[in-house]
């Protein structure tokens, strides 16, 4: 074995030396647990990645790559999927002319997310074929395969990896030898890409023409594997199931799934024939053992109880024996709390104080919830603070009502606020509302990355930035406060009474860095201002 | 096949959990085994709860130590010993800061380390793969510290030994 050339790779890094050795050209994202290091190990690795202000952008942004002719990559967390849902469903009509790798990141447990939602219902549902790597080899592996059938069959393909495959680091063997994709060239295709309903209609029929050829391509491509073992136990299981089946049961025979939709329905059937048990052991949704159902071959599930959280090897060995007694429980660990010295302490004692409706979102702050504050009284989704916080003020009486604020973080605020605050301003309740915008100049809660509200790119390099008072100002609200939260001045407290008293639309910034990177950010600034001083005087 | 050994880390965000895993993980590929390590990021930063798991030997499946399998349980914050002692086997070593003598650590922030020497003393790797883990896993003038916490802990623990003999 060539020791120099076993690598000890988290999934995340995989998916970002792959997209490197395989020459991807452009990786765009937004951060989200477990996710985020993809593109920042891309960027590291010298590949041009961007954050983009939300994933839906972010996806757009790869479409055009794609389409014209290059290797792209666009990274999200589950969730994250729901907002680029979009553009990805017509994105399989259109089809690609280069390579788009859409890499979903779910959260099976919610080790930092809102929902487990199963994201493999999204290739059935957008008509995408979709890998899943179980370990970092066969993520670094199935990148390639997945840029061959992107570019073969000139479709999307869904990369779907969850957080226990994203966060472990297993041993990865590169190759010896990157691949040199040919340029990006401009191709004129109207009727491809236009999609109106007379271009739509047909490219549908097209991309179920490609799904069905996929299908049978699936039958004997070499991403579905057997592991041989006695006739007694035959166990289908795909991504990280797979490892802990391994464990479990070493004596079974396994049909291990990499390429999941569509699925290989023959190679399935004839397994299953194979085996006097045929079990079917998945995490999440019962996407497998539906599926297989449906095409009428005999499998057995998992009970119900196991579609909660995610699967380990005492839980595959509970699912094998039919267990279906309680589970022992977890003993509790300390939970996550604000900062010590964290500025949105001071808001949320303020928050508490006046006894504040709180429509809460995404971050850090959503921490506001535990004791002592226990200030937060909503948290659907990114963005959701601002319209919920408005149906609360539109339908609540008077009293209630003049108690609610909408609570966002600055990330979170650009990602998907912004269209929250146009429907603010355009339909504004009757006691107004007060919208608060924790600004700490970063995406703290994900690891700290930047977003156009910080005026600095992925790789920390000044860029344009958006100026969120500006931007309040610019759609007509009057009552916009940039505060700096500060322990015993109680200004903070103060602008928040006469904001909610005003009975009008106001907004209060509440700036103050992270303080777990005040030092970087300080470090950025002079950065900045050393590059404005060599770029000479602005124009007057 | 030859047996796997499992290790857990605990401690709170900000000790240094995942960074003694990564240095774990790190000796055990230098030394050949497959390796595989697992943690679970996105709340650590916060000061909540933090383990990792490093799993090592011929072949390993599984990223995560099943509950009542681990070899070896490394805790760096005694609140987190019962929470999670039951991830220890029967005759499991439980190694928590006791272990070393804290007055005689460069710096608070080497306790990771000095446990990770003290874990040493039972492992198959040699020293000097520790030590060369150690120099890859620092910026250069936070190794020689780590250094001494690492050697403090792997003596620490053969005396302990000799002590019980």
């Amino acid at each position: 074995m060539n020791e120099s050339n076993r690598l000890l790779l988290s999934g995340d890094e995989a998916i970002a030396l792959a997209a490197r050795h395989a020459g991807v050209a452009l990786g765009t994202g937004y951060p989200g647990t477990p996710s985020t290091e993809i593109l920042e190990h891309f960027h590291a690795l010298g590949g041009h990645a961007q954050w983009s202000p939300n994933e839906k952008v972010a996806l757009e942004v790869a479409i055009g790559a794609a389409f014209g002719g290059a290797r792209a990559l666009c990274t999200m967390k589950h969730v994250g999927l729901n907002v680029a849902s979009d553009p990805l469903f017509t994105a399989a009509y259109t089809g690609v002319t280069g390579a788009l790798i859409v890499v979903s990141a779910d959260d099976p447990g919610m080790a930092s997310s809102q929902n487990e939602q199963d994201n493999r219902r999204y290739a059935v549902a957008a008509g995408l074929p979709m890998l899943e790597p179980a370990d970092s080899q066969e993520t670094y592996d199935f990148m390639f395969a997945a840029i061959e059938i992107s570019e073969r069959w000139k479709i999307p393909v869904l990369f779907r990896v969850t957080t226990r495959v994203c966060h472990s680091y297993t041993v990865v063997q590169p190759r010896a030898q990157a691949e040199t994709p040919r340029a990006a060239n401009y191709e004129k295709d109207i009727q491809g890409r236009v999609m109106i309903p007379a271009y739509a209609r047909p490219a549908h029929r097209r991309l179920r023409r490609k799904l069905a050829e996929l299908h049978e391509w699936n039958e004997t491509c070499g991403l579905n594997r057997i592991v041989e073992g006695g006739p007694a136990l035959g166990i289908i299981t795909s991504g990280i199931s797979f490892m802990h089946v391994r464990e479990a049961a070493p004596e079974a025979r396994v049909l291990k799934l990499g390429f999941t939709h569509p699925l290989p329905m023959n190679k399935i059937a004839q397994f299953a024939k194979g085996v006097e048990r045929c079990l079917v052991v998945e995490e999440g949704d019962p996407y497998l053992v539906e599926s297989i159902r449906g095409a009428g071959v005999a499998v057995e599930g998992k009970a119900d109880l196991y579609r909660f959280g995610e699967l380990d090897v005492p839980r595959v060995r509970r699912i094998l024996k039919q267990d279906l007694s309680a589970e022992p429980p977890k003993p509790p660990g300390k939970p996550p709390q604000l900062c010590d010295g964290c500025q949105y302490r001071i808001v949320f004692e303020a928050l508490r104080k006046k006894d504040c409706i709180v429509a809460g979102d995404i971050g850090c702050y959503t921490l506001g919830v535990l004791q002592p504050f226990e200030a937060i009284d909503s948290c659907v989704c990114m963005g959701a603070s601002l319209g919920v916080g408005l149906g609360l003020r539109h339908v609540l009486p008077a009293g209630q009502a003049r108690r609610v604020v909408s609570v966002i973080g600055d990330s979170t605020f650009v990602h998907s606020g912004l269209s929250g605050l146009v429907e603010m301003v355009y339909n504004p309740p009757p006691h107004g509302h007060v919208l608060i915008i924790l600004d700490n100049s970063t995406t703290a809660m994900t690891g700290h990355q930047e977003h156009p509200g910080t005026g600095r790119t992925l790789g920390h390099e000044p860029t344009g930035k958006v100026v969120l008072e500006d931007l309040a100002r610019s759609l007509g609200i009057r009552r916009v406060h940039v505060v700096e939260p500060r322990l015993g001045t109680g200004e903070f407290e103060r602008v928040l009474t006469e904001c909610l008293e005003s009975g009008e639309l106001a907004v209060i910034i509440a700036r103050r860095p992270c303080i777990l990177i005040a030092k970087q950010l300080k470090q950025y600034e002079t950065q900045r201002c050393e590059c404005a001083a060599a770029a000479g005087p602005a124009p007057a | 096949m030859t047996k796997v050994t499992n290790i857990v880390v605990a401690g709170l965000g900000g000790q240094g959990v995942l960074r003694g895993t990564d240095i774990l993980a790190d000796v055990a590929l230098r030394a050949g085994y497959d390796v595989k390590k697992s943690e679970i990021k996105g709340m650590s930063q916060r000061g909540g709860s933090v383990t990792g798991d490093v799993r090592f030997g011929q072949e390993v499946f599984s990223p995560m130590v099943p509950v009542g399998e681990a070899d070896f349980l490394l805790v760096l914050e005694p609140t987190q010993v019962e929470p999670q002692r039951h991830m220890l086997r029967p005759g499991g070593v439980l190694i928590t800061p006791d272990a070393v003598r804290a007055e005689q650590l460069p710096s608070r922030k080497t306790l990771n380390v000095a446990l990770l020497g003290v874990l040493s003393a039972h492992l198959p790797m040699a020293e000097e793969q520790w030590l060369d883990a150690l120099r890859a896993g620092f910026a250069e003038n936070f190794f020689e510290g780590n250094r001494q916490a690492f050697l403090l802990g792997r003596e620490a623990r053969k005396q302990g030994d000799q002590n019980l003999k």
